[in-house]
């Protein structure tokens, strides 16, 4: 058994968007914050902090996820990804970010991060996503800018171009 | 907000986590999911001074066939259960109701037990509990028991667990027998306004309603048609002692539960 005293800052180990990485954390602080504050990743967005708004979405082991319901000491051991690793390469958009641009999908942006999150695992998991789930998955998120028509419009477009990506792998 | 200080003990072990439990009671909670407690902690509903970790727990992690009985560990999450293969075929009302609990991004990490013991009166998992029969299997360091869905439920996020205890599990009757479920929520995933599920039984239906009284409620009918059964389902609707709130109006909650309750009673008896 581990016990970590509050009060204390305890090590963290963990792999954040695909490197190892560690920090420290006493055990009341927040997923969200220890991303933001302590390990300098600041695209994940802190918005309701009771895990309604689903703005500071990340993804846990493969699986999208609120990080302000989550402990920073529970991800020990965890594999974290973030909306940092969604751009191929500094100054290029991958295919879901680009699809939100050309579909103007964010006014403010606050919502953004969590909903990439959200439809960029589910993208990896059922590529050929319809509208009705596109709709289902963006309900565990709120967007106060957009009315979601250009999110789902935006995210349609991307289902399509992956799907399209990936029968061309097949075929060659 | 964020949550006031507390020790955080990653048990190894069950044994551990109920020695810490046993030791500091009231002090202490047990975190699963997080999904429910989490939004407590950072509100400061709830200022724990140890928080007990059993998600690392191999021996919780578990979804078993015993008998007739399905054992669900405190620490399969939602969506581990949503994605069984045999739920459609075992737990069919479970795979009717679950995709109603919360999101995909918290089933991800809620559990089916914390859902049950956060005891929140609109929550699907406590409806299904209640509805289906099930038990809750809870245990401390002095003893384990077996608590029935209608003895386990007492209140608003009230149950008859005590501080020394932890749900190690709850079992759920499988069966092929005819259900039915309906919501209605401001929102697909949001806390419902009211949720009824139907269940088939021996000479008649059993009819549960989430949402409107402070705890999941079930009624055993008989086979009623018509007027007779307009009448039992008002009777039922109105001993719920539905309240006005920010949702919705009693009126309405007494409304949902006829109509749904009368669309469930009829799809489960056809």
């Amino acid at each position: 058994m581990s016990r970590l005293q509050a009060g204390r800052r305890h090590d963290v180990r963990f792999t954040l968007n695909g490197k190892p990485c560690t920090g420290e954390a006493e055990p009341r602080l927040l997923l969200t914050d220890f991303l933001r504050h302590q390990i300098g990743v600041t695209g994940t967005h802190v918005g309701c902090e009771h895990g309604v708004c689903g703005a500071c979405t990340v993804e846990i082991d493969g699986q999208p996820a609120r990080a302000c319901l989550t402990l920073a000491v529970q991800i020990d051991g965890c594999e974290i990804r973030t909306v940092e690793s969604l751009a191929p390469s500094a100054g290029n958009l991958g295919v879901l970010q680009a699809a939100f641009k050309r579909n103007h999908a964010l006014q403010c942006g606050f919502c953004t991060a969590g909903i990439l999150m959200s439809l960029d695992s589910f993208l990896r998991q059922h590529p050929g996503l319809d509208e009705e789930s596109i709709r289902d998955v963006l309900s565990g998120h709120l967007c106060r800018c957009t009315g979601y028509a250009p999110i789902v419009r935006a995210a349609l477009e991307a289902a399509a171009e992956l799907a399209d990506r990936s029968r061309e792998k097949t075929d060659a | 907000m964020k949550p006031a200080a507390f020790d955080y003990v990653r048990a190894q072990h069950l044994e551990e986590a109920l020695e810490v439990l046993d030791r500091e009671g009231t002090d202490a909670r047990i975190v699963a999911g997080g999904q429910s407690l989490m939004a407590m902690l950072n509100m400061r509903l709830a200022r724990p001074k140890t928080l007990i970790d059993i998600m690392r727990l191999p021996e919780l992690a578990g979804i078993e066939r015993k008998g007739n009985m399905i054992v669900i560990g405190a620490g399969v999450r939602q969506a581990a259960l949503l994605a069984w293969p045999d739920l459609g075929g075992s737990l069919p009302l479970v795979a009717l109701a679950l995709p109603w609990t919360g999101h995909v991004q918290t089933r991800s990490r809620g559990t089916v037990c914390g859902s049950i013991a956060h005891a929140d009166p609109s929550a699907e998992l406590p409806l299904v509990l209640r509805a289906l029969g099930g038990e809750v299997h809870l245990r401390s360091a002095k003893k384990r028991r077996r608590v029935a869905a209608k003895d386990f439920f007492s209140g608003m996020m009230a149950t008859t667990r005590t501080d020394d205890e932890l749900i190690e599990a709850v079992s759920l009757p499988a069966a092929a027998k005819r259900c039915a479920f309906r919501e209605v929520a401001r929102r697909h995933g949001d806390f419902a306004i009211v949720a009824c599920a139907a269940v088939a039984t021996a000479d008649g239906v059993r009819l549960a309603v989430g949402g409107v009284a402070d705890m999941p409620a079930a009624r055993d009918f008989p086979r009623l048609e018509g007027g007779a059964l307009d009448d039992a389902l008002n009777d039922f609707a109105y001993e719920l002692d539905a309240r006005d709130d920010v949702h919705a109006t009693a009126r309405y909650r007494r409304d949902l539960v006829r109509m749904i309750g009368r669309d469930l009673v009829r799809e489960v008896l056809q």
